[in-house]
């Protein structure tokens, strides 16, 4: 096992970092995107449906691509929302966030939805006639009762998170200490010649801190379904 | 309580058009299966919207289309407890009962949570988990629940049909006892006449999708009697037996019924129908029924092609069946003397 050197640190803390924030933003965001499917109806539901549901099947690279025209400084949201505030986004850790939670939303989405489809819709009538209202039902019945949902939601937001590669490198480059995530590092020591030693150690780590994602999940799971 | 009541709701095929005003403690919405009545319950509750109509309860608009007054669920005070119980599965039971307590205003909390664990006997239960409890267990919190977020009506929509006989007259008597104990007006949904009897005075008749009438529970059970192959259900609250020769003999209008089910209850229900009542002119030598009543014909009415018969005897009342030819044969009218014949065997406990 070669050394790591703080770049390599660095990258690892950033996956980490970066996977973690996309998934934490984006769970209010899902959440009500989840509810909005599950149990409103309301003209442009299919609209919103595919919308949501495009990054499953686009590639990553044209995501990195439309976020980079939209966010960029020539930009609809770069010129007219970013600028003025005075904030960057391009080519900065924030912007892998970005990339990585677009890429993972219909992930997280697709499996609150679940989860809340699973909640039987008399005991969300039951909470309402008891004088819950629907803010209360949701916080006292449907996040408890679509918890696993939330949970497998997470989990897999976190480690597509974590495999992000096409829209990262687009739109937040591959800038060593400063956005160079893990399957970035992997991809520069790959492509360079004495680089194998290097890339085989990252990707190790990859598969450790999979399984280890896939094991606190499991953990999870277990946990909800004893206190169901 | 005062309901007043006038909606329309389509989906597809089915549309239910109600109108009516109903006063009462004890209201009953009987009718077959698909004849609108669940919906109703939701409409009422504000669960769904009705294309169009108003719901008016005690003087306060709930819903008008008219205006566009729609008071949500939560705001309107009516509870509803369901054929199946649907409790909370993350909470304990007192858990779910004081879901609805702690979020009705306290000037609203007329019932007391310790007189109600009491009146539903739950206190064994209280702090176990809902999964682990029998049927009759869970729909008793379930009603507990909705009793304790102090409704000013509760909808009962076919509460005693997922249980089975024995449990049905138990829930019965909770249900009762709970409505005795807290006099909170109810509305209870149910396609079973003899439920309808028990638990309602009044009686909406549901049938696809229209309220076609609004009766007594006596009325309606008359007026049913000769088209039901069972006729006329007589209910009789029978108690303190004494054991004669295997048989309970109950004290009842005045003289003693025998009744071959053997009587370990102090108290109990029991159904005759009238078609199990034979009426004899003359007093006979000798009868293998065990009852022979000596009655007075109170009243007659007709159902069906047959005649209802009403008999007085003492203070007990019962209503027997008899074909027309019978009942000119007979020659009943008010006032005549008859004896009813009936046999031990032909009265059946409720429960």
């Amino acid at each position: 096992m070669p050394a790591f050197t703080s770049a390599e640190y660095l990258a690892i803390l950033l996956s980490l970092k970066v996977a973690t924030v996309a998934t934490l933003v984006s769970l209010p965001f899902g959440f009500g995107v989840a509810y909005l499917m599950t149990y409103r109806q309301f003209r442009g539901k299919v609209a919103l449906d595919v919308a949501v549901n495009l990054p499953l099947t686009l590639p990553p690279v044209v995501i990195g691509y439309i976020l980079l025209l939209l966010l960029g400084q020539e930009g609809f949201i770069g010129q007219h929302l970013l600028q003025p505030l005075g904030i960057r986004l391009i080519f900065t850790w924030k912007a892998a966030v970005i990339a990585t939670a677009v890429v993972g939303f219909p992930l997280m989405v697709r499996s609150i939805r679940l989860g809340m489809e699973g909640v039987d819709e008399r005991l969300i009538q039951v909470a309402r006639t008891l004088g819950a209202g629907w803010f209360d039902t949701i916080v006292t019945v449907i996040i408890p009762l679509s918890l696993r949902g939330i949970a497998a939601g997470s989990v897999l937001m976190f480690a597509r998170g974590l495999g992000e590669f096409g829209a990262t490198i687009v739109v937040a480059g591959n800038i060593p200490g400063v956005t160079q995530t893990i399957p970035l590092a992997i991809y520069e020591y790959a492509s360079s010649p004495d680089g194998d030693r290097m890339a085989l150690a990252l990707c190790l780590v990859s598969v450790l801190i999979s399984v280890v994602v896939l094991l606190l999940h499991e953990y999870l799971n277990r946990r909800i379904a004893r206190a169901d | 309580m005062e309901l007043h009541v006038a909606l329309q709701k389509s989906f597809g095929a089915f549309s239910l058009d109600v109108s009516f005003t109903v006063r009462g403690e004890r209201i009953g919405v009987f009718g077959p299966s698909g004849s609108g009545k669940s919906t109703l319950v939701s409409l009422l509750a504000g669960l769904q919207q009705p294309d169009n109509g108003i719901i008016r309860l005690d003087g306060e608009l709930l819903y008008d289309s008219h205006d566009a007054t729609n008071i949500p669920p939560e705001q309107r005070r009516i509870g509803i407890v369901f054929q199946h119980p649907y409790l909370f599965p993350h909470m304990s039971v007192k858990g779910n009962l004081l879901y609805g307590y702690k979020r009705s205003a306290p000037a609203n909390r007329r019932i007391d949570f310790d007189s109600l664990v009491a009146v539903l006997q739950l206190d064994h239960l209280l702090s176990r988990g809902v999964h682990n409890l029998s049927g009759g267990e869970k729909q008793r919190v379930a009603i507990g629940r909705t009793v304790l977020s102090s409704p000013r009506l509760l909808l009962m929509d076919e509460p005693l049909s997922a249980l089975d006989d024995t449990l049905k007259f138990q829930i019965i008597d909770y249900l009762k006892a709970a409505s005795e104990a807290f006099r909170i007006p109810y509305l209870f949904i149910s396609h079973s006449l003899l439920e309808m009897r028990i638990m309602a005075d009044r009686v909406l008749a549901a049938s696809a999708g229209r309220i076609e009438a609004q009766t007594t529970t006596e009325d309606l059970a008359r007026s049913r009697m000769g088209l039901s192959p069972v006729g006329y259900i007589n209910l009789l609250q029978l108690a303190h037996p004494r054991k004669v020769d295997g048989m309970s003999a109950y004290a009842w209008g005045g003289t003693e019924l025998l009744i071959s089910a053997d009587g370990d209850h102090p108290e109990s229900l029991f159904e005759l129908s009238s078609k199990d009542i034979i009426l004899i002119k003359q007093h006979p030598d000798a009868i293998s029924a065990r009852n022979l009543l000596d009655c007075t014909v109170s009243g007659t009415f007709r159902s069906g092609g047959k005649v209802g018969v009403e008999l007085a005897c003492g203070d007990g009342r019962l209503v027997a069946e008899v074909v027309q030819q019978a009942a000119c044969e007979l020659g009943i009218e008010i006032g005549s003397r008859l004896f009813a014949a009936i046999k031990a065997s032909a009265f059946r406990r409720l429960g």
